[in-house]
């Protein structure tokens, strides 16, 4: 007998949830009901199983991928394999990179096989799948920190750009990183594409050798990491707008590669309070717009009658 | 594949790390860490559950049944029992600094409106414990050091009526001293709130063993009551009790001691003077300022010779035969004495008659325990985990629009800035706070507010859950009655 991952609707009716393990998806569908119904109930069938498949081939990857090492299996398995596989010839990368993405991803392509729909996201922690069929769009916020997450504008992806997935990586989100980036978003095709661009990013946000920077092999915390003995960081001291120039300029020569080899849409990079966006011409405008005012609530408008 | 056997075991382990058999990732886990779901983790080389979320089913009844975890994780459709359910913050996980939103916003219908229960484990550095020891014995002098494992954890404060009162932990202990002192501290502070047993020594006076809900233990001796009052009320209490019966008291007291027949009381009852000499400073009237040092003897004084606060009789007044009752404020310690010729106080046994006058003290002496309260304050980045504009929960607490809980304990919030709560340790749910290696506590806090105005004050809207969503893993337990105090609740 399959164990049954926690499948239920939020409170609002609209959106499902999906646990197992440490997958947690929040999935919306947009479109006639019926519709709806069956891509929900696709995406829960699809997810059933979903992590033990993944995890029988767990090993393999969590070790580094190179060039050329064999495909997994299981169909999440091959979308992670693929999504780093651009990486792997020169930087150190396993297919874990993109597993958050390569879920969403997964798991909205059995939404939209099932049924039609106008517009759906997948979002998996942050690492999020979007379908947009013609003349949709989706309004998407950026996170400048993920400590808080506190918003720092919004920017919109509409079907006519390349755009399908986003991914937010920094070192104070639940996976490790390599680099002092407070948050990278990427902009990417696919949702597994972002997820390890957003990693590799985030990881090139960096000055190495600072002193003010702790780092931890990874291994320390988490016995199985697929990361080993790589440093991790741990701890970022308050660093000079030089410095933090300096980081973001390494991260944003790279996020820039990345976009001219024609393997991100897009990124926006924050570190202790600046942002520095890059973004592909093709892609259309990644602007970034102010946050919505948060409707003050009664009382204090009361009060400041 | 893991089978459906219990998530709360170990497969194998390996050094001190151990193997996770929760979901089929298996995680290795070391000491202090979780696995990568952040739902179990390993403590002290055993795997445990860090989120069974605590759902309180409040009932109107006190002392319900523990409902058996539900291990299955599906989904069965069904809603727990609307209002009387409150999800608590134990377990729900937390990060530091608290970078990510509360770790389970929860939403229920009540009353036609969708709640939200801001259900978070928050991390107070400024925080410590109120410790009220119910004993008159000298535990030492105020502002003394308390220590635990001879760090220093804290200091004695302004006492109470018939208490002593502790002040331990805080920002400097945790934080500002040596290492050790921190570490120590945490310990101290962590047992105490999850009610267990702490060996406190405090410079220049007593060692005491402090446990919530129990009494303490003064110097090996475990404290049974807490005196009735002080020595002069107490002969303002029992004078009538005792005319005819005996010809003088003395209720010894290391605050005020009191003396029947100087006494307004004896005065009123026409209580012939008998010549005794008090040592001490006289305040008024039969009643007596340091007859004696502090101690852990007889009504709070190092003596265990009641005659020791006496002076000789006033020949021309006292008279042998004069019958005199001594006793503490709880009655725990009496001696009766006769005037021989020579006026020498002679003990003898206790007459029936005031038998029944010293088991009248000891009955109006409530038992002595320990109660200790958690103080707490909630940090900016506490509140910002609750909503992305952190003064107005503050705000939205001091209106009473959003009620704040821990552990679903009612807990009082201090008047003033900030979200500075106490909340009685005894009644939340056990195992309720843990530490983290800052050094700070973990403690669980609750807020709880309509939906429209946790909307209203910028909360994390996109990661409301329905209570629905968590009972499939969830424990549930039975919640206290709801106590007498309360700060305020949803409209």
């Amino acid at each position: 007998m399959r164990r049954r991952p926690q499948i239920a609707l939020l409170p609002d009716g609209r959106r499902l949830h999906l646990q197992d393990g440490p997958i947690d998806l929040v999935i919306e569908g947009c479109g006639a009901r019926a519709a709806v119904e069956i891509a929900y109930a696709a995406a829960a069938e699809t997810f059933t199983g979903l992590l033990d498949q993944l995890c029988d081939e767990l090993p393999q990857l969590r070790r580094r991928a190179a060039a050329g090492s064999p495909a997994p299996n299981g169909v999440v398995a091959r979308r992670m394999h693929a999504a780093v596989a651009p990486y792997a010839d020169v930087h150190f990368i396993t297919p874990m990179a993109a597993v958050a993405g390569a879920v969403a991803e997964e798991v909205l392509a059995a939404m939209t096989r099932a049924a039609p729909l106008d517009r759906a996201y997948v979002n998996n922690g942050g690492d999020i799948a979007l379908h947009l069929s013609p003349g949709q769009r989706f309004t998407v916020g950026l996170v400048a920190s993920l400590a808080p997450p506190t918003l720092a504008g919004r920017t919109v992806v509409d079907a006519g750009s390349n755009v399908r997935g986003i991914a937010t990586s920094g070192r104070q989100g639940r996976s490790f990183s390599l680099g002092i980036a407070d948050a990278v978003t990427v902009l990417g095709r696919t949702a597994a594409e972002a997820d390890a661009a957003a990693t590799m990013v985030a990881n090139a946000v960096d000055l190495p050798g600072h002193p003010g920077i702790l780092r931890v092999p990874a291994c320390d915390i988490q016995p199985d990491s697929d990361l080993g003995e790589r440093p991790v960081t741990r701890g970022v001291a308050a660093l000079s707008p030089d410095e933090v120039t300096r980081a973001l300029d390494a991260g944003a020569a790279y996020a820039r590669e990345l976009v001219s080899r024609g393997l991100i849409e897009g990124a926006a990079l924050h570190l202790q309070g600046r942002m520095e966006i890059i973004a592909a011409p093709r892609a259309g405008p990644f602007e970034v717009l102010p946050t919505l005012a948060a409707r003050p609530s009664p009382t204090e408008s009361l009060m400041n009658a | 594949m893991t089978s459906e056997g219990s998530p709360i075991a170990a497969v194998a382990s390996d050094g001190d790390k151990i193997r996770c058999d929760a979901c089929p990732v298996m995680c290795y886990i070391k000491p202090g860490n979780t696995g990568a779901c952040d739902r179990y983790a390993n403590k002290d080389g055993i795997l445990v559950r860090v989120d069974p979320h605590v759902v309180l089913q409040r009932t109107v009844s006190q002392g319900g049944q523990i409902v058996p975890f539900q291990k299955s994780g599906e989904w069965d459709g069904k809603l727990v029992s609307g209002r009387d359910v409150l999800v608590t913050a134990i377990g729900a996980g937390t990060t530091y600094p608290d970078y990510k939103p509360a770790p389970f916003i929860v939403s229920s219908e009540v009353d036609g409106v969708d709640m939200v229960t801001v259900v978070t484990e928050g991390i107070f550095s400024y925080c410590g414990v109120k410790v009220k020891i119910d004993t008159d014995r000298f535990l030492g002098p105020e502002t003394a050091t308390v220590r635990a494992e001879g760090e220093a954890v804290g200091h004695v404060t302004t006492g109470e009526y018939g208490s002593q009162m502790l002040s331990l932990g805080g920002v400097h202990h945790l934080t500002g001293g040596s290492k050790k002192e921190g570490r120590v501290t945490c310990d101290t502070l962590m047992n105490l709130c999850n009610g267990e047993a702490v060996e406190l020594t405090i410079d220049g006076g007593a060692a005491v063993v402090v446990q919530a809900g129990r009494p303490p233990v003064v110097n090996g001796v475990p404290e049974v009551r807490m005196r009735v009052g002080c020595g002069s009320a107490t002969i303002g209490m029992f004078a009538k009790q005792w005319q005819g019966k005996v010809d003088e008291v003395v209720v010894v007291d290391d605050h005020i001691t009191g003396v029947l027949s100087e006494h307004q009381a004896g005065k009123l009852l026409d209580v012939a003077d008998t010549g005794i000499k008090m040592k001490g400073r006289r305040s008024t009237p039969g009643r007596y300022f340091q007859v004696a040092e502090p101690g852990t003897g007889w009504g709070g004084t190092q003596i265990s010779d009641p005659l020791t606060v006496l002076g000789p009789f006033n020949p021309k007044i006292a008279r042998p035969g004069l019958r005199m009752l001594m006793v503490s404020t709880t009655g725990e310690h009496y001696a009766y004495f006769e005037l021989d010729e020579n006026l020498q106080p002679v003990e003898m046994p206790l007459p029936a008659s005031l038998q029944q006058s010293v088991e009248r003290i000891q009955e109006n002496c409530e038992p002595a325990l320990c109660t200790v309260l958690f103080m707490g304050g909630a940090g900016g980045s506490l509140r910002a985990g609750v909503t992305d504009n952190p003064v107005r929960l503050t705000r939205s607490v001091k209106e009473a629009l959003t009620s704040v809980t821990s552990g679903g304990a009612p807990v009082y919030v201090w008047p003033g800035g900030g979200i500075t709560f106490m909340v009685d340790v005894t009644q939340m749910p056990a195992g309720a706070f843990g530490y983290v290696p800052t050094p700070a506590l973990v403690a669980p806090i609750e807020f709880t507010m309509r939906l429209e105005d946790y909307a209203a004050l910028g909360g994390h809207m996109d990661y409301v859950r329905p209570l629905s969503s968590l009972t499939g893993d969830t424990e549930v337990r039975q919640a206290p009655a709801p106590a007498s105090f309360k700060t305020g609740g949803p409209r």
